[in-house]
């Protein structure tokens, strides 16, 4: 409670926890405030904002409700950012647990491995990965979790060589537990905590990556994406700019609250650490 | 009859990039329900030795035979089922276990692995261990840290018994206690021996535990055994050089020498 309490104590903790909280209540709300296809033509075309008040954001060049569509952009924007997230963590704290606790030849190829998608900037990968298999949401979820998950396992590994030597773990052997388990159960757990720390910058690139590749054409088409909304509107840029700058908005905003929600996390915790 | 014999066992680690022996051709033979001591300054080898006994490091020369085989010749799920035989408690309870461990997962681990008891009888194993070794059966519920450091050592030696070892290993296991616990503790390890006709490899550098528990002794120097015997006979006449100046170290011991 009092970790919470802490947490709360920065404006800046304040503010992206705000963002966050509006954007997964605008995510979990899209479809009951808009049920129908985002992608439908629900007025005329390049209506500006704030003039109609069934439309308040306007239409697009198709018709399209914009205000709709940045709703179930942020629907896209979490899912994809969460899920992508979610799988490098988990993929990194698993390579990473193997090649620090393996040792030897294991942690050798596998770290050559981590090495080689390192060296690959990671949006030429996730790009590489849509571009071949096809853009649907599981392959974007893919790609991006592709590029992101050798941080997590660098960080594991580091934590888990350390963790390795401890007496808990001989202990563990000389009850004569599976050395899997010992990895797993055991040491993976203990390792989390710097891992975890990476969530928030993971998280924020994840989103920013699948808007680039919305814009670029290669997210799933059935999806509403802030990237492919930007993109859309980037052909009449002049005649109304707003098509572009509501979801450019909306993306600093959501990526600008997890760097925030993040800081106050680790600051949380470091203040924790330095007061025990 | 033997329930360990280690015999010329070498082990060599490298300081400041020179090889030096940690453990230099150290033989000895624990018989059943037996203690024997390890003693010796710090750096003298013990817990090497008691990691090599126990297979957490590969010796570089040497034999171990355990309950009459080849201990060294293990490998893989043999040596994991053979180590229900032979147990160990390190010397900070804590350290010991994992942090986010509660009494009962540490004590079910065992009875799991080596298939001791089904399911839903280890519950009542876990209690009846936990009484075993003078504790309440309500501390099962309890997190590893939360409970005092005599407690957790107990439980420690809980979870070393589970398996019906026929030799327990323990590295300065109480030197870590204050000395009121620590009495009571040595006092379960002689009662768990007359019983249960367990033999402890006991490792300290204390001369005075080790004449209140040991039967024999190992004086170890350098990673050599400088002398050994008889634990009394060994810590009343020491011959080794390191012998005497470990006794001259320990006042309460020339102080009581008849
Ligand atoms: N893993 C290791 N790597 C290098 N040197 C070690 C290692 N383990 C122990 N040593 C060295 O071996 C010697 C014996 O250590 P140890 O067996 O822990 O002694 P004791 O338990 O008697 O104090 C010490 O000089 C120690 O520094
Ligand atoms: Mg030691």
């Amino acid at each position: 409670m009092s970790r919470l309490r802490r947490f709360f104590r920065t404006p800046e903790a304040i503010a992206g926890a705000l963002i966050l909280a509006l954007l997964a209540a605008m995510a979990l709300a899209a479809p009951l405030l808009f049920p129908g296809d985002p992608q439908a033509i629900a007025g005329p075309a390049l209506l500006p904002p704030f003039q109609d008040w069934s439309l308040p954001l306007g239409t697009d060049r198709l018709g399209r409700d914009v205000l709709a569509e940045l709703f179930h952009g942020a629907r896209t924007s979490l899912a994809v950012g969460l899920a992508a997230a979610a799988a490098a963590l988990l993929i990194g704290s698993v390579v990473g647990t193997l090649a620090g606790f393996a040792g030897g030849l294991i942690d050798e190829v596998l770290m050559r491995i981590t090495d080689a998608f390192q060296t690959v900037p990671s949006f030429l990968l996730a790009l590489a990965f849509v571009s071949i298999v096809g853009p649907s949401l599981g392959v974007v979820v893919a790609a991006i979790a592709l590029g992101a998950w050798t941080g997590p396992a660098r960080v594991a590994r580091a934590e888990v060589l350390s963790i390795r030597e401890r007496d808990y773990v001989a202990g563990a052997r000389v009850i004569g537990m599976h050395p899997l388990e010992i990895a797993f159960r055991e040491v993976l757990p203990n390792a989390l905590p710097p891992v975890l720390a990476l969530s928030s910058v993971i998280v924020a690139a994840a989103i920013l990556t699948e808007a680039a590749l919305s814009f670029l054409g290669l997210g799933d088409p059935n999806r509403v994406t802030w990237g492919g909304m930007i993109a859309e509107g980037r052909t009449v840029l002049r005649t109304a700019p707003f098509l572009s700058i509501v979801p450019g908005v909306a993306l600093v905003l959501t990526v600008l609250g997890v760097y925030l929600v993040g800081e106050g996390v680790v600051e949380s915790t470091a203040v924790r650490r330095s007061l025990s | 009859m033997t329930v360990l014999a280690v015999s010329n066992l070498a082990k060599r680690y490298r300081r400041g990039g020179k090889p030096f022996a940690a453990v230099d051709d150290v033989s000895f033979e624990i018989g059943p329900a037996e203690t024997l001591a390890l003693a010796g300054p710090s750096g003298s080898g013990k817990s090497t030795i008691a990691r090599l006994v126990l297979r957490l490091t590969e010796p570089d020369a040497g034999r171990i035979d355990f309950e009459s085989t080849d201990f060294l010749a293990l490998s893989g799920a043999a040596l994991r089922a053979r180590r229900a035989r032979l147990q160990m408690v390190f010397q900070d309870p804590l350290a010991a276990f994992n942090p986010r461990a509660t009494v009962a997962r540490v004590l079910d681990d065992p009875l799991r692995i080596h298939n001791i008891a089904p399911r839903a009888e280890r519950r009542h194993r876990i209690a009846a261990l936990l009484e075993r070794v003078g504790l309440d059966a309500g501390l099962a519920a309890r997190a590893i840290h939360e409970i005092s450091g005599g407690q957790r050592q107990r439980v420690a030696i809980a979870r070393a018994i589970a398996t019906r070892p026929s030799l327990i290993v323990l590295d300065e296991a109480v030197s870590a206690l204050d000395v009121s616990v620590r009495g009571q503790i040595l006092e379960l390890l002689l009662d768990l021996q007359r019983q249960e006709r367990i033999a402890y490899l006991f490792i300290s550098h204390d001369l005075g535990v080790i004449r209140a528990v040991a039967h024999r002794v190992v004086i170890l120097d350098a990673g050599r055994v400088a002398e050994s015997g008889d634990a009394r006979a060994v810590i009343a006449n020491p011959q080794s050089a390191i012998g005497k100046a470990l006794v001259e170290a320990t006042p309460r011991l020339t102080r009581n020498r008849p």
